[in-house]
């Protein structure tokens, strides 16, 4: 069964990023901007009759049931999904199924990140404490990982690059070019983190490496923030004010989760993921308009550029030097900013690609509005390359 | 609790059944891993079922400790806490001859040596009484 034009998404909300927030909860958070991206579809809370969210800190279990009882809704379909960066993307994907499947008609999807300044005598999240502040002690990480400091995304991200450029020609250069073109998009966007601070190439390379080869500028930065979608089925679609975005094609690929044990850590499972979205979807990579491709690193976007299949494997560095990257350029990609510039805000980091696609095909994104754009690819990745969830959006169904 | 115990404060292992043998073989100075009939190579790390299903034998096997570097970073700012003073280390993958890769860290070598392909061989490093983590070195 194909999902190709069943659902569309009809309304969009998403915070400000901010460094921090005081005394907020996510739960909070998540209600927000969830009632913001159901008013932006002209819909009421009770309209909804759907949720999709992830767990957040106030609920690492329960999280559905949390979320539907603090905005006082009755969910036909209610849904966590853990898949780290993908979050967002696989929301959308899951929305789309269940509302397919004929479940449910009106689906909120919510993503939202708290982040509170801490001192530095302040108590600290212990190496072996996961997300949402949940022990995970006794798991393949704490055993075989975390002994020797491979804690965190950093590293691993480290090891794909240094291995990428092992087997492959690419220069220090054409990774900081991606950073630089998603920093003038983000100096188009008055709500991204590093508005108004435009850098350049040796902005780049001159920052400290945090891990070889990774600059601190090819590196997100932790924000708080919130994003939300309202996904509904293509007939109610066309009732609702806001122009629909058509989910046109989706796919989902996962195979591990520490990059040691990733079958390859150059060639990643976007390849699969992208394949089924555009065979569902019955779109070229060519008449893709907009790219909002996650980019937690430098390096990410690179390997997803190849895997995706917009450049062959190896040709991702010639294919930076050869494409103009900006949201006016030829290859507009994360015209928001990309989380480099707009900002982490932890899983709604994830779905701000998602945001941003939609806002964009709805023509809403101002002076950052990519010029005729029907077909947008959003890829979310997990974990060290781990999840991959591409979707494939249009104007049309 | 010993003096050593109060002194290392990095994350420790606690191993399970399933995991003993591993932990227990680095005590004794051997790398000890799961054997895959099914796969034909090591498997790491030890697990309940064989990755390559349900018609596979695992059997506890000593492998050779040598292998090349698959991949490596040197972390130039800690990545947790517990490493705020260790300076630059490695963290690296290491592709053992019998197959396996393995997280680990580079030891006795100037981090800036490493290079991927580079032959290593293990180093099993006694960090508390109880546990022996594997290491390894410039072969």
């Amino acid at each position: 069964m194909s999902l190709k034009g069943k659902a569309a998404i009809v309304g969009v909300a998403e915070f400000k990023p901010s460094r921090y927030t005081q005394g907020a909860t996510t739960l909070g958070m998540l209600a927000e901007v969830g009632m913001q991206a159901v008013a932006d579809a002209g819909l009421e809370l009770r309209d909804i009759d759907g949720l999709v969210t992830e767990a957040f800190a106030e609920a690492p279990m329960f999280a559905p049931a949390t979320m539907v009882e603090y905005l006082g809704i009755d969910a036909k379909f209610a849904e966590v999904v853990d898949h780290g960066g993908a979050t967002g993307a696989a929301m959308v994907l899951r929305a789309a199924m269940a509302i397919s499947a004929g479940l449910c008609d009106r689906v909120l999807c919510v993503t939202a990140a708290r982040r509170e300044q801490r001192s530095n005598s302040g108590p600290r999240r212990s190496a072996n404490t996961g997300w949402a502040g949940r022990r995970s002690d006794r798991t393949p990480y704490s055993e075989f990982e975390e002994p020797y400091g491979a804690i965190g995304a950093n590293f691993g991200y480290a090891l794909i690059a240094q291995r990428y450029m092992h087997e492959f020609a690419l220069k220090p250069e054409q990774l900081a070019r991606i950073a630089v073109a998603q920093r003038y998009n983000a100096c188009h966007n008055p709500d991204a983190m590093f508005y108004g601070q435009p850098i350049t190439i040796d902005d780049v390379l001159n920052s400290p490496v945090v891990v070889d080869p990774l600059h601190l500028l090819e590196i997100v930065m932790p924000v708080a923030g919130a994003a939300a979608v309202v996904v509904t089925s293509a007939e109610t679609a066309r009732k609702l004010p806001q122009p629909p975005v058509y989910i046109l094609g989706a796919g989902e690929h996962t195979t591990h989760r520490s990059i040691t044990y990733a079958p390859d850590l150059v060639r990643s499972p976007i390849k699969a993921a992208a394949d089924a979205a555009f065979a569902m979807a019955g779109v070229r990579r060519e008449d893709i308009d907009i790219a909002s491709i996650y980019d937690c690193y430098t390096i990410t976007v690179l390997v997803s550029l190849e895997d995706a299949g917009f450049a062959p494997k190896g040709a991702g560095g010639a294919f930076v030097d050869e494409h103009n990257l900006q949201f006016d350029g030829d290859f507009p990609l994360n015209p928001h900013g990309g989380q480099l510039s707009f900002g982490q805000a932890g899983i709604a980091g994830g779905m701000s690609h998602v945001t941003e696609a939609a806002r964009q095909l709805m023509g809403r994104c101002g002076e950052r509005q990519v010029k005729n754009a029907d077909f947008a690819f959003v890829n979310g990745n997990g974990g060290i390359m781990s999840e991959q969830v591409s979707l494939i959006f249009g104007r049309d169904a | 609790m010993t003096q050593e115990q109060t002194v290392y404060n990095r994350p420790l292992p606690a191993p399970g059944p399933v995991t003993q043998p591993f932990w227990d073989g680095l005590h004794e100075g051997k790398l000890v891993l799961q054997w895959s009939a099914k796969g034909q190579r090591a498997i790491y790390y030890p697990r309940s079922v064989s990755p390559y299903g349900p018609n596979d034998a695992l059997t506890w096997r000593e492998c050779s400790g040598r292998g090349t570097v698959y991949s490596f970073t040197v972390a130039r700012r800690p990545t947790a806490p517990q490493w705020a003073d260790a300076g630059d280390y490695v963290i690296a993958i290491v592709e053992i001859e019998e197959g396996a890769r393995i997280t680990t860290n580079i030891v006795n070598c100037p981090p800036d040596a490493v290079r991927i392909g580079m032959p290593v061989r293990a180093v099993f490093s006694a960090v508390t009484t109880e546990t022996t983590l594997l290491f390894f070195e410039p072969a």
